[in-house]
Order: C-alpha cells, then structure tokens, then sequence
C-alpha cells in the first residue's frame, strides 16, 4: 500500500523536502512507516516527532490504510511533545 | 471563525465574530512578535502551519470551550508566514454571558492552542535562525 508523508519545521529540513511517498506492507503501523523514515532520512530525529493520519493525532500503534496522509508532527511552537 | 490565515490578523474581525444579543462580555487576546527571545534579538518570526489540521484544531478547542463553558463563542485567527516585531501573530475573542467565564475561556484558548494546534515558530535573528520549542507569551 502507498502511504502520503508530509514532513514540517524541523522535520522538513532534516528530511531535506515537504513530501514524500512510502510504500508499505499492508497492515503497517506508524511505528513501521516512521522508522522506515528514519532510515531514509538520518537526520530525522523520530524520539520528539507526533503523528497524524488524516489530520487526527494517531498513536505509533495506529495501523494505516492505503491512502493515508501521514505527517511528522514536530514539538508545536508553544510545548513540547503532544 | 477559526482560521489560519497569510494576511494580518485583526482583534475586532474575531469580536465581531463573536458578539451576541445573550453576551455580556467579550475578552480578547493578541499574541505579537517580541523583540528578545531567550536573551537573543528578534529579527522577525516565520510561522509555517499544517493548514488544514491547524484550522481543525482551532474548531476543537472552540468545541472544548462550548462544552466546558456552556453560552461561550470563540474565533481564533492565526497568520502565518514572515512577521516584524511587534506585529499580531494570533487574535482570540471569546463571548460569554458573563466575564468570568470568558477572561477563563480565552486564557484556556491560548494554552490549549499551544498544545495542539500544528504551528511552527522560527526566530530570525541577525545572525542565524533556529525553531522554536519554548513557550511564547
């Protein structure tokens, strides 16, 4: 399955672009698809990064579906990890 | 009205939005660009925000406050994009029957905006630029 990755702030400098698209094995989680990332891009530091799916806040258990919009979510401007 | 927007943001477009007949108060609140951060000076800020998700978030914690403070209207309007010292970044008025309920409705806004809303700061200084992880005030 093809799974849609948007990368933000911090993120997308150290992923070097804003996007990208991942083709996973079906019934990945975010956990598979944001190490994954990290393999590709070693200067992503996945320890601090929040997930969305479809613009709703996932756990890194969230199984994803063929399709999905998949952000990093790096700390917002006011705290820390959400 | 919960936008993230490019053009300035302005206090009385969000207590237009939410004056009522049944309001008895409306509180208001401007965060702006400040001149020093962490004894560094401010050149200016960018904020880049995951648009859709972000305006999402504002509709939530407008939800939140309704359900919490029963009578209440929010709107919240955030700029993205380069900003100066000094100008607004984000403009939040909440209306309530009576002020106690909106001076804690607005405070609850900010906060919870800096908790959930995907939105990101970078100081431009005269010598460099780094994101932010900090609170702002």
């Amino acid at each position: 399955m093809r799974v849609f990755i948007k990368f933000f702030a911090l993120c997308r400098e150290a992923a070097g672009r804003r996007e990208t698209e991942l083709e996973l094995a079906a019934g990945s989680d975010v956990r598979a698809a944001l190490e994954r990332l990290q393999e590709q891009y070693p200067r992503l530091d996945a320890r601090c990064i929040a997930a969305a799916v479809n613009r709703e806040y996932v756990g890194q258990e969230h199984v994803l579906s063929d399709g999905d919009e998949l952000a990093l979510i790096p700390p917002v401007s006011g705290g820390g990890c959400v | 009205m919960f936008e993230i927007t490019a053009s300035p943001v302005s206090l009385e477009r969000v207590v237009a939005a939410v004056r009522c007949p049944s309001s008895g108060a409306v509180v208001s609140f401007l965060g702006t660009v400040r001149d020093v951060s962490q004894g560094r000076t401010v050149d200016r800020l960018e904020f880049e925000a995951y648009t859709g998700m972000a305006e999402r978030k504002l509709r939530q914690i407008g939800e939140e406050i309704s359900a919490r403070w029963p009578g209440t209207a929010t709107a919240i309007s955030h700029r993205v994009g380069r900003m100066e010292v000094g100008e607004p970044i984000v403009a939040i008025a909440v209306s309530a029957p009576h002020r106690r309920e909106a001076f804690e409705a607005c405070a609850y806004a900010i906060d919870r905006l800096k908790q959930i809303v995907p939105v990101w700061k970078q100081e431009v200084w005269n010598d460099g630029a780094s994101w932010v992880r900090g609170a702002t005030d």
